[in-house]
């Protein structure tokens, strides 16, 4: 029981730091003071803190536009993230990505892709390298149910099908690509019917509930391990923010469906769990909330204190030497 | 005379041909609201996120009898159906020796400036030059975008109009009158006659700034050749015959650029090449990807301040 409380509380700490993290984030982009697009995970952070908590450093994960709850989950340093995100050179890419594009290539985050669709076949390759490695390690793919639209989506769960690789697709179902409901751009109806039509295995799980997440992902990463072959995971969610941080922006949802959606809250759902089960008490809520709180000052003071790059900083890195 | 913003330019070219011709159909991944209100959701259809698929689907259209526009919106997202634009849309009409027309316009927006990295910012015109069998547009003011967006919806041929990302919210003067630009005719935004500097995208009014900041020490003539393929050679050359002098600005890479190719054009012609008095210079992007933080894009873009480096430089008396 004991463990178990442990893993619970982890479950939550990801969350909650996701959480915060993005918050501080909502607060600096529409102050004006970070530059490009950044799209908000908030709202969604169950999925990558159940998924990510089944996975090592060595298994390598690949992720969306909508990826800094991945780069958390899997272990990412907040400094460098939100160093990135400024534009600084002490940031994971240097300055030279952005929000859109974080990588961690030592803790196994291969990298936030922003074309949609595009990290599905470049996860096929993380998985054909981990099991010609033969070590049981898994790649994961993160992506929307936008993204299951593109050709290079089915391409990608074919080649892993065919392959057997050691691959577990997650879709973030927010059942929105912008403002396009998936409702209407999915022939397939249910996405998981697609999967299945490639002889893929599926699970659909309520993508706010970071125990079910956690819960079907553990099956599904250990069948994986054990070289039973891709496994896919539909996870049904609701992004809070507009499709990216901006104020002239449209958002066409319903607002009583954000309302409806903001009321299943992820992580106030799953702290009001705890608590009835005594797993925590306000108190070391509050412990951790502010330990988090502390951390994303940190990472935040740090970022602001950070140099910017040198423009000729420009010209390195387009080849490896 | 009423203003309006480039993307407003743009959208009352399509609805003024949509109205003349009920067989043309507009695709898009966002809803195009004011065009659905009017023609319906039968021609003007949101899409799934599947750019290869659209533009597809917009060559089986045209084969079979109408008029297709798709909106790729960025041309980073446009890569995505590159096979389609470079293997079909622009040799269908000649591996089929012309046995049928092709009318598509295929718009997607190009450059940098917003911190939007290498993944959301990009001026990649001068390869689809390289492909014959496209015709390629370049529109700079809001005047121009609708007169040659007209045109594009009158031509038999793919279209590929890259509209500048950070030029959508720009206003100026566009008439009420229906008006047409024609393809392959150059503007020239200022008349000159010590140097010529052809400008492309958005750098067509960063060269306006930079011309009228030596105004009265340089006379610069600025010409924006408007579409690039067909390219506006003769008012090109006729300038730098008169000038002798040539600048070329082009916020895409330099390597295999429209830059590199209007050099080209004035080197290669031999007049034009009698008449040059200073080797002719290329104002362009730094062959990088785009990089994210503002000052390193500052750092690869062209602006004013480099453009008058290399209109000052061809003024210089070449050393002996
Ligand atoms: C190939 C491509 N087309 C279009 C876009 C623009 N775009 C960015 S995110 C997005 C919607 C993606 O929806 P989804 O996959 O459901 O992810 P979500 O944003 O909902 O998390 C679109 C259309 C893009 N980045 N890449
Ligand atoms: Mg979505």
């Amino acid at each position: 029981m004991q463990s178990d409380d442990k893993v619970l509380i982890e479950l939550y700490t990801t969350m909650l730091t996701i959480r915060r993290f993005e918050e501080r984030l909502v607060r600096e982009v529409f102050a004006g003071n970070i530059p490009g697009f950044v799209h908000s995970y908030i709202g969604q952070e169950a999925i990558a803190a159940g998924v990510c908590r089944h996975l090592t450093k060595r298994d390598r994960i690949v992720s969306h536009h909508r990826g800094h709850g991945h780069c958390i989950a899997k272990g990412a340093d907040l400094k460098r993230m939100m160093a990135e995100i400024y534009g600084k050179k002490t940031g994971y890419c240097k300055g030279k990505g952005g929000s859109m594009h974080i990588a961690d290539f030592s803790v196994g985050m291969l990298g936030a892709d922003g074309i949609v669709g595009a990290g599905l076949p470049i996860s096929t390759g993380a998985a054909f390298a981990a099991q010609l490695e033969g070590r049981g390690d898994v790649a994961a793919v993160f992506f929307g149910d936008g993204a299951c639209n593109e050709g290079e989506f089915h391409e990608a769960l074919n080649l892993a099908g065919i392959w057997k690789l050691p691959l577990l697709f997650v879709c973030e179902n927010n059942q929105y690509g912008v403002n396009t409901p998936a409702a209407y751009a999915m022939a397939a109806g249910e996405i998981s019917r697609i999967p299945k039509a490639h002889n893929i295995p599926c699970r659909v799980v309520f993508g706010n509930d970071v125990e079910e997440v956690h819960r079907v992902a553990g099956s599904a990463v250990a069948g994986i391990r054990k070289g039973g072959g891709p496994f896919f995971l539909e996870c049904r969610t609701y992004r809070w923010h507009k499709h990216f941080l901006s104020q002239g922006l449209e958002d066409l949802r319903p607002a009583a469906e954000l309302e409806e959606w903001k009321r299943k809250c992820p992580v106030a759902s799953f702290e009001k769990k705890l608590r009835g089960r005594g797993v925590l008490s306000p108190a070391k809520i509050r412990t951790i909330d502010d330990r988090i709180l502390r951390r994303v000052e940190e990472a935040h003071a740090f970022a602001l204190r950070s140099p910017y790059p040198q423009p000729q900083d420009a010209l390195q890195d387009i080849y490896s030497t | 005379m009423r203003k309006i913003t480039y993307d407003q330019a743009a959208n009352e070219a399509i609805q003024e041909e949509f109205r003349k011709n009920p067989r043309s159909v507009h695709m898009s991944t966002d809803l195009a609201a004011d065009l659905a209100e009017e023609f319906g959701t039968d021609r003007i259809r949101v899409t799934p996120i599947a750019e290869n698929s659209l533009v597809g689907a917009a060559i089986g259209l045209a084969g079979s009898g109408f008029r297709a526009v798709v909106n790729l919106r960025m041309a980073t997202f446009g890569f995505v159906a590159l096979d389609q634009m470079m293997n079909h849309a622009a040799k269908i009409t000649y591996m089929f020796g012309g046995q049928a027309k092709f009318p598509i316009l295929i718009r997607m927006t190009v450059g940098a400036g917003f911190s939007g990295a290498a993944e959301h910012s990009i001026s990649p015109y001068s390869m689809f030059m390289n492909v014959p069998g496209l015709k390629i547009l370049l529109p700079t003011t809001p005047y121009d975008v609708k007169g040659l967006l007209k045109t594009a919806l009158g031509d038999p041929n793919p279209v590929i109009s890259f509209e500048p990302f950070m030029l959508g919210r720009t206003e100026t003067e566009v008439p009420e009158k229906e008006y047409f630009i024609p393809f392959g005719k150059a503007a020239v935004r200022r008349r000159g006659t010590d140097v010529t500097v052809v400008a492309l995208g958005r750098m067509a009014h960063e060269a306006l700034e930079a011309a009228a900041e030596v105004e009265g020490k340089i006379s610069v003539e600025v010409i924006d050749p408007r579409t690039l393929v067909p390219l506006d050679r003769d008012s090109i050359l006729r300038s730098v015959r008169k000038t002798g002098r040539l600048v070329v600005v082009d916020e895409a890479c330099r390597t295999c650029s429209a830059a590199s190719e209007i050099v080209a054009l004035a080197t290669s012609d031999r007049p034009t090449f009698a008449r040059l008095r200073a080797a002719p210079a290329q104002v362009c992007g730094l062959d990088v990807p785009i990089p994210f933080s503002p000052p390193m894009e500052k750092f690869v873009i062209p602006d004013r301040a480099k453009i008058l480096r290399a209109i000052r430089g061809a003024m210089r008396r070449p050393s002996t």
